[in-house]
């Protein structure tokens, strides 16, 4: 501590003398720099986005589903159209909503709260941060606005389509896509800095390594496991730009270069990614079940060390996503080897989780529904990673509607279950009131059952040897089938359904927002330390700042009055 | 200065948070360059063309800027020690010698690729040269970056303000310097 300057902070308030006067909205709303506020930025940023890529997911469903057809509030889908459809669904749900909402808005609100601090370690970095976020998200939307339309190359941007516009006919949208995310990694790596600075430094007194709740262990770990691994696809990224405005042929087979490099950069990056997206939301599941079972986690060093190996074998699976793309098959069964070990960890943490729930008195509030169907869902997405790990089933099932089930089954229960998941469960935190149960169950229900009925015809279609990525399936005779055409109606259907209900999500959010219950300080009588202070915290957090005594998960206890114990209460 | 969040001050990890996130940021740097320099290896390695490409390179501009980093670095540390002792204006006054250093190894840098370009060895030209070019500028980057967030440190370090900043982007500098080291022998040595 030596060399940091003397600011010498009075637990009191350091802070008070520094806003004499209520600031103005502008001041208070978007040049704050208090983490809470940045927090909700981001999450309603990319709640905004997950509209969009909601309604992108509309209209090229309607478009496969009823081929030709003027689909309502877009029009008819051109071939073009539905390439920039489908590229920046995926894009835009991966980095402008899973990662916003998991990482950037739950970190950003509860890492300073659970830990006991303040704030962030670096406040006006975080502010940084989410104004760059929001610039790559205004230049990615940009991006559908100039001539030749938006990016349509898929969101794994393979060259040479991604590489030169006289393929993929996009000069001007091809080159605000790329920046748009290398943009988007810059923000989220200032962003995970700060994460693991504050995480590592700014604990309250007490509060020692395994007295971290799980939630900010995962989403530290994400970060980490982000900033190593994004790295060589940020100069990926560079190159790539160069390749498709400077003319050099990084990727170029014809004069020189290798479009398998760009596979290399782009998946030793997008399967640790995956990871990145997954850990926050077993982290936050962990908040809910153990609260909503009233049990201790089961094993949370398990748990914490199965999460640090995940993260390391994380990194020696990606060719798994090249098996057709000429890779030596004897590096394919290496590759196969090391996928089917990263299913055990996995599926570790998935019966730790059940060991947890065993014999607790379980109550099936909101969020403990949303966090029970996260178990559930996301183990079929994993057990269907197993077919495709294995080299000789992939080479059938590569890019057929199997793998986009197979993902869709990940990503759904991790990026929209889980932050319905800790949205429910921190609402009342956030804005003081409690959400409509009833409404919560509606939307629920309305919201898991359509999923599965979008997602299971298509593992059947894929398995049927559908191809992703076709504009109209009556191109191809032999997919062209009455049964599976059906079955493709049948998703669609479901996704409209599943949209309609978001609308009681919305209405319940915003009508809570005034007419809620008073939540008070601890509604789920939760033992870290955000439950510690008023719903919403003031600025600073706590008039008199936290100590620590014990861990986050003792609930229970036999010998006491209350089922649980606050971390911050003295033995 | 507006007061720092208590949040800043502690130090639980046992460092002082702002050296903490320097070496992060170094890391997540190291994987940038890694990533370029490593697919450069592997190109490197299965094309023997690169080599007559890099036989155009000029060796002893790249040995000289690399002695002009190296002397720059060496201010840096002059001025760390300066901070640690107390002495603003010492400090303020290595860190303007730490970035001429930089100057000059732009300078030095322009006037190579000038003559480069002229000669018909553009970023288009052949990948040796695109990676050459996006490596060296990407470090180029780098230096520029590092020479401004100098100069500001500099400007308050000589009123005895936040001297703790001396080291940390002395740290970061050491950083630029090293991947320099690996940039010259790749780039320049091996032909
Ligand atoms: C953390 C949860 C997971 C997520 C978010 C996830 C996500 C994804 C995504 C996005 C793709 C497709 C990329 C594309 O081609 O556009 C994919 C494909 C794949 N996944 Fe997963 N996955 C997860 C877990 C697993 C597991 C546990 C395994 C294996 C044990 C696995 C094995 C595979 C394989 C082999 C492919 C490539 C299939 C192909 O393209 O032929 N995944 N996954
Ligand atoms: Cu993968």
């Amino acid at each position: 501590m030596a060399e940091s300057i003397p600011v010498a902070p009075s637990p009191a308030r350091a802070h008070d003398h520094e806003h004499p006067a209520e600031p103005g909205f502008i001041r208070k709303y978007l040049l704050s720099t208090d983490h809470k506020v940045i927090g909700l930025q981001y999450m309603f940023t990319g709640m905004a986005m997950a509209l969009l890529g909601g309604f992108l997911a509309y209209v090229f469903r309607m478009q496969l589903a009823f081929p030709g057809i003027d689909v309502p509030l877009f029009g008819v889908v051109s071939p073009n159209e539905y390439n920039s459809l489908i590229t920046n669904h995926g894009a835009i749900m991966i980095f402008w909503v899973a990662m916003p909402v998991l990482i950037a808005a739950f970190g950003n609100y509860l890492i300073p709260l659970m830990i006991g601090a303040d704030d962030m370690a670096f406040p006006r970095l975080n502010r940084l941060s989410y104004q760059l976020f929001l610039v790559s998200a205004l230049v990615l939307l940009a991006s559908f606005f100039v001539e030749g339309g938006a990016f349509g190359g898929a969101w794994t941007m393979y060259p040479p389509l991604s590489a030169s516009s006289e393929f993929n006919q996009t000069p001007l949208g091809t080159t605000l896509f790329i920046c748009a995310v290398a943009l988007e990694f810059v923000a989220f790596l200032m962003g995970g800095i700060n994460f693991v600075t504050t995480t590592m430094n700014s604990r309250a007194p007490g509060m020692r390594m395994y007295d971290i709740p799980m939630v900010v262990w995962m989403i530290v770990l994400a970060s980490i496991l982000f900033m190593a691994s994004v790295g060589p696809l940020v100069a990926g990224a560079v190159m790539l730009l160069f390749d498709h405005t400077l003319g050099t042929a990084f990727f170029d087979p014809q004069r020189g270069g290798d479009p398998i490099l760009w596979q290399h950069l782009f998946w030793f990056f997008g399967h640790p990614e995956v990871y990145v997206v997954l850990l926050p939301a077993v982290g936050i599941v962990a908040e809910i079940i153990t609260v909503f079972a009233r049990k201790k986690l089961f094993a949370y060093k398990t748990v914490l060390y199965t999460a640090f190996g995940t993260g390391v074998l994380s990194f020696t699976v990606w060719a798994h996503h090249q098996f057709i793309a000429g890779i030596d098959p004897r590096m394919a069964n290496v590759f196969t080897i090391t996928t089917l070990l990263i299913s055990v960890p996995i599926a570790e943490m998935m019966f730790v989780y059940i060991a947890t729930l065993y014999g607790g008195s379980i109550q099936l509030a909101t969020p403990m529904l949303w966090a029970l169907a996260f178990i559930a869902e996301f183990l079929i997405g994993g057990v269907t990673g197993i077919f495709l790990g294995a080299s000789g089933s992939d080479i059938y099932l590569h890019d057929t509607y199997f793998v986009l089930a197979h993902f869709h089954y990940t990503f759904f229960p991790i990026a929209i279950i889980g932050s319905f998941a800790a949205i429910s469960y921190w609402y009342p935190k956030m804005f003081g009131r409690m959400l409509n149960e009833t409404l919560g169950k509606i939307h629920f229900w309305g919201t898991v059952i359509p999923f599965n009925t979008i997602f299971i015809p298509l593992f059947v279609l894929g398995a049927a040897g559908e191809h992703r990525r076709i504009w109209d399936f009556a191109q191809f005779p032999e997919l062209a089938s009455e049964p599976l055409r059906n079955l493709d109606k049948v998703a669609t259907v479901s996704l409209v359904i599943m949209l309609a209900f978001q609308a009681v999500f919305l209405f319940n959010f915003f009508w809570s927002l005034r007419r809620g219950q008073k939540a008070g300080k601890n509604p789920w009588h939760a033992n870290t330390l955000e439950w510690t202070t008023e719903s919403p915290p003031p600025h600073g957090n706590w008039k008199q700042m936290p100590t620590v005594y014990r861990g986050p998960y003792e609930y229970s206890v036999p010998g006491r009055d209350a089922d649980f114990w606050p971390q911050n209460e003295p033995a | 200065m507006s007061a720092r969040p208590i949040a800043t001050t502690r130090s639980a990890a046992g460092m002082p948070t702002g050296r903490l996130a320097v070496w992060w940021v170094i890391a997540s740097e190291i994987v940038i360059f890694g990533g370029l320099l490593g697919s450069y290896v592997m190109f490197r390695l299965g094309h023997d063309a690169f080599a007559d490409q890099a036989a155009h390179t000029n060796t002893w501009i790249g040995a000289f800027n690399t002695f002009v980093l190296l002397t720059s670095s060496l201010f840096a540390v002059l001025g760390h020690k300066a901070a640690d002792a107390g002495d603003g204006r010492r400090a303020a006054r290595m860190l303007y010698l730490t970035a001429a250093g930089g100057m000059i190894f732009l300078t030095a840098k322009a006037f190579e690729w000038t003559t480069e370009i002229q000669h018909g060895f553009t970023i288009s030209a052949h990948t040796f040269w695109s990676f050459y070019y996006t490596a060296a500028g990407l470090h180029a980057l780098h230096v520029v970056a590092g020479i401004v967030i100098m100069l500001i440190v500099a400007a308050q370090a000589r009123k005895n303000l936040e001297l703790q900043r001396v080291e940390l982007i002395g740290l970061y500098w050491h950083f630029v310097d090293v991947v320099w080291i690996f940039l010259f022998p790749l780039l320049y040595i091996a032909k």
